[in-house]
């Protein structure tokens, strides 16, 4: 397959190991966090833990979009739902997340609200122009990537002069959530988390380039190199920050080159530029609330954005107190570190957000690799508090 | 199916379901004789009762019955009707026994073009000729428009299994080899680029198909030390291996280099996030047998159409825990898990 089996070349993929475990100090370790999901993904699904040196650790971070919506979001989302004249289009991660009074949206479907999956934010368009009489609303999620999507999804609803479609905004930036890991990875009373570098996300930054992370890497003196989420560019753009880390550098580098540039694309950021403004403020699970981290609709569009529309009030969810989701995000503990991990708490029955989908740290450890380190605590990754 | 009198013919071109055709009439019987008994004609099926006779051979029996709801009913290389037959008679060939007669019940929706159904029906009567194996009873309703989507088709089928055979869910052990009949996830990939939401482009057909006689190749060269045979349908291969283990309380250890799968089926999972190992199959066979007969086994697999991509995945092993491990192509290693809820796309 084209584009996709060079950067699953076995062959390759081994040798770049080999340079990873010749190149680290085997007197220090090496802490990388990968921000996006789609990593971490890529990191269980091809078993690439097995192929780095002891030393060097993966600790995941919450870059996945459905693990950082605070649930308060999703009830508000259901509570729309139930209204009778109301028809909620999503993406299918977001149907399985647990929120308050143990519904999800698939189960407030199942009890009658007219929630239905879509695959892009045109689908939504569709049902909102095949159906008049109905109140579409489509419950916008995700980083950078899914943003101009739905602002083009706007456009072409004022285009079409659509009456009975708004959009449920809960876009959020990725640049703002590594500020808040970074600034508070000493300090934060979940506990202290050694950062030594990042896998920037890739997607994300098809659309933002790689420039939105130069400041942080300058503030907090950390590397962070761009990758892509085949096997061959994680694995790369991990020697990539090990040889970073021991030249003693910390600047950001565009591993991902065949899709992202310095810039990004423009015409995707107008898009954004054109139908988004940054909100005051915005709650992140397990992140908690972040100053400029997310987008609302312009103002002039108020009557396409669902939250005014429909006077939508989000109600503060409390999570699970025993869910450690929170500390997961941040990367201050890991899944098996969780007292529901793998007993209450699975994928067929999650009980946080990190446990549903593939991307989330929990979902994906316990997938792909719950095989691993059985019965024995891992603690050499996280500094001493 | 009963009814016989001289009647009008139904309009196979342009005509639709009506409720009548439920209602037990005239209008069933014409849809019955016209429809069903045309396309699966046979000498029970004229001989016109509400179930049919037949002398049973001494031996044990086997009995199964499944349901079929696919959506979109046509799909690239079958449709509900085939899928219907081809499923019932793999699952009693999956118990190593030769499929006798099968039952067919239609639940169908007011409006449903008798085109359809006729072109469904004929599928049906086409696959059943084919693989030998008889439907000798039915039953049809329909229900308001809205209540169905389109057909509904429940078949249940009987088969024989010769003497000292005795395949069982919980016979896995360590050692056992595993072998895989041929290329995985063509069936649910042929389906869902039919599907009007995903609509892609792909040659992609099912693999629907009757594998009793593969399976009757595979009994006469390995008998008993054959383990047990299952065929991966809904969850793929990775629910089949798990269901395996847990019921034999063994771990399996297989290698994804060693898996067929075709590119177009990976590249097709690629688009939509899903993993090729939890995708639906309708033709192929999982078979768990004794490591010294895995290579005669293999060589009797390849050497029959049904079979000839047929490989050895991997072994089964001892492991409490019940996990089915994978060596990545990369050299590393990850569970293969149930496939947990809806399998559903990814967000970015």
């Amino acid at each position: 397959m084209k584009y996709i089996d060079e950067y699953r070349d076995a062959k390759l993929v081994k040798d770049i190991a080999r340079q990873i475990e010749a190149a680290v100090d085997p007197a220090r370790s090496y802490h990388f966090m990968e921000f996006c999901g789609g990593h971490t993904y890529a990191i269980s699904r091809y078993g690439l833990e097995d192929l780095l040196p002891s030393n060097v650790q993966m600790i995941h971070g919450p870059g996945c979009p459905i693990c950082v919506l605070p649930i308060g979001r999703i009830d508000a989302a259901i509570e729309l739902a139930i209204r009778p004249e109301i028809t909620l289009c999503t993406y299918g991660d977001l149907m399985r997340v647990p929120c308050s009074n143990g519904l999800s949206l698939l189960k407030a479907r199942s009890a009658g609200a007219d929630i239905r999956m879509v695959y892009s934010t045109l689908d939504s368009l569709s049902i909102a122009e095949a159906e008049p009489n109905r109140q579409v609303v489509f419950f916008a999620i995700g980083f950078e990537t899914t943003t101009p999507p739905t602002a083009l999804a706007l456009r072409f609803a004022i285009a079409k002069d659509l009456a009975n479609f708004s959009i449920f905004s809960n876009h959020v930036l990725t640049p703002a959530a590594i500020k808040t890991i970074l600034e508070n990875s000493d300090v934060h009373p979940l506990g202290p988390i050694k950062i030594d570098g990042l896998l920037g996300p890739a997607h994300v930054s098809t659309v933002i380039g790689t420039q939105p992370f130069e400041v942080l890497a300058e503030e907090f003196n950390k590397p962070i190199v761009v990758a892509g989420f085949e096997p061959l560019d994680v694995i790369y753009s991990i020697l990539m920050l090990v040889r970073q880390v021991n030249d003693g550098v910390h600047k950001v580098e565009n591993q991902y080159i065949r899709a992202v540039t310095t810039l990004g694309n423009e015409k995707a950021k107008c898009e954004i530029a054109n139908v988004f403004e940054l909100r005051e403020s915005f709650e992140w699970r397990g992140l908690g609330a972040i100053p400029h981290s997310a987008l609302g609709l312009r103002s002039k569009y108020a009557k396409y954005d669902a939250e005014k529309r429909f006077e939508m009030v989000t109600p503060a969810a409390q999570d699970n107190p025993a869910c450690e989701c929170g500390a997961i995000l941040r990367g201050i503990k890991k899944p098996s570190d969780c007292k529901l991990f793998g007993k209450v708490c699975t994928p067929d029955s999650p009980m946080g957000s990190c446990m549903v989908s593939s991307e989330g740290a929990c979902a994906a450890h316990w997938i792909y690799g719950r095989f691993r380190r059985q019965g024995k605590a891992d603690e050499s990754w996280r500094t001493v508090a | 199916m009963t009814v016989k009198a001289k009647r009008s013919r139904l309009d196979l071109r342009n005509g639709r379901i009506d409720l009548s055709h439920g209602a037990g009439g005239c209008a069933t019987g014409q849809l019955v004789e016209d429809i069903f008994h045309k396309a699966f004609d046979n000498d029970w099926l004229r001989a016109g009762n509400d179930q049919s006779a037949f002398a049973v051979p001494a031996a044990r029996m086997v009995m199964t019955t499944d349901s079929y709801v696919v959506s979109p009913l046509f799909f690239p290389g079958g449709n509900i009707g085939s899928l219907a037959v081809y499923g019932t008679i793999n699952d009693i060939a999956m118990a190593g026994a030769r499929p006798l007669y099968l039952s067919a019940g239609f639940i169908i929706e007011e409006g449903f073009p008798l085109a359809d159904l006729n072109r469904i029906a004929e599928a049906m009567g086409s696959a059943s000729r084919e693989a030998g194996v008889p439907i000798i009873t039915g039953d049809t309703k329909v229900v308001e428009r809205g209540k169905a989507d389109g057909v509904f088709i429940s078949t249940s089928g009987i088969g024989i299994i010769r003497a000292g055979l005795d395949l069982r869910s919980d016979a896995a052990r360590p050692g056992d080899a595993v072998i895989i009949s041929g290329s995985i996830g063509d069936h649910g990939v042929a389906v869902m680029s039919k599907r009007e939401s995903l609509d892609f482009d792909t040659d992609i057909i099912s693999d629907c198909a009757a594998l009793h006689g593969l399976v009757a190749a595979m009994v006469e060269v390995a008998g008993s030390s054959i383990r047990l045979m299952r065929d991966p349908t809904r969850g793929g291969l990775a629910a089949i291996l798990n269901e395996i283990a847990n019921a034999s309380n063994v771990g399996f250890r297989i290698e994804e280099e060693a898996i067929p799968i075709k590119p177009e089926v990976v590249a097709a999972c690629e688009l939509l996030g899903l993993d090729p190992l939890n995708v639906a199959n309708e033709g192929k066979l999982v078979v768990v047998v004794a490591p010294e007969f895995a290579d005669a086994l293999l060589a009797v697999m390849r050497a029959h159409p049904l079979g000839a991509e047929a490989a050895l995945i991997g072994h089964a092993e001892a492991d409490d825990r019940c996990f089915v491990q994978m060596a990545t192509s990369l050299g590393g290693s990850r569970i293969v898990d149930w496939l947990w809820g809806e399998q559903l796309p990814r967000i970015c």
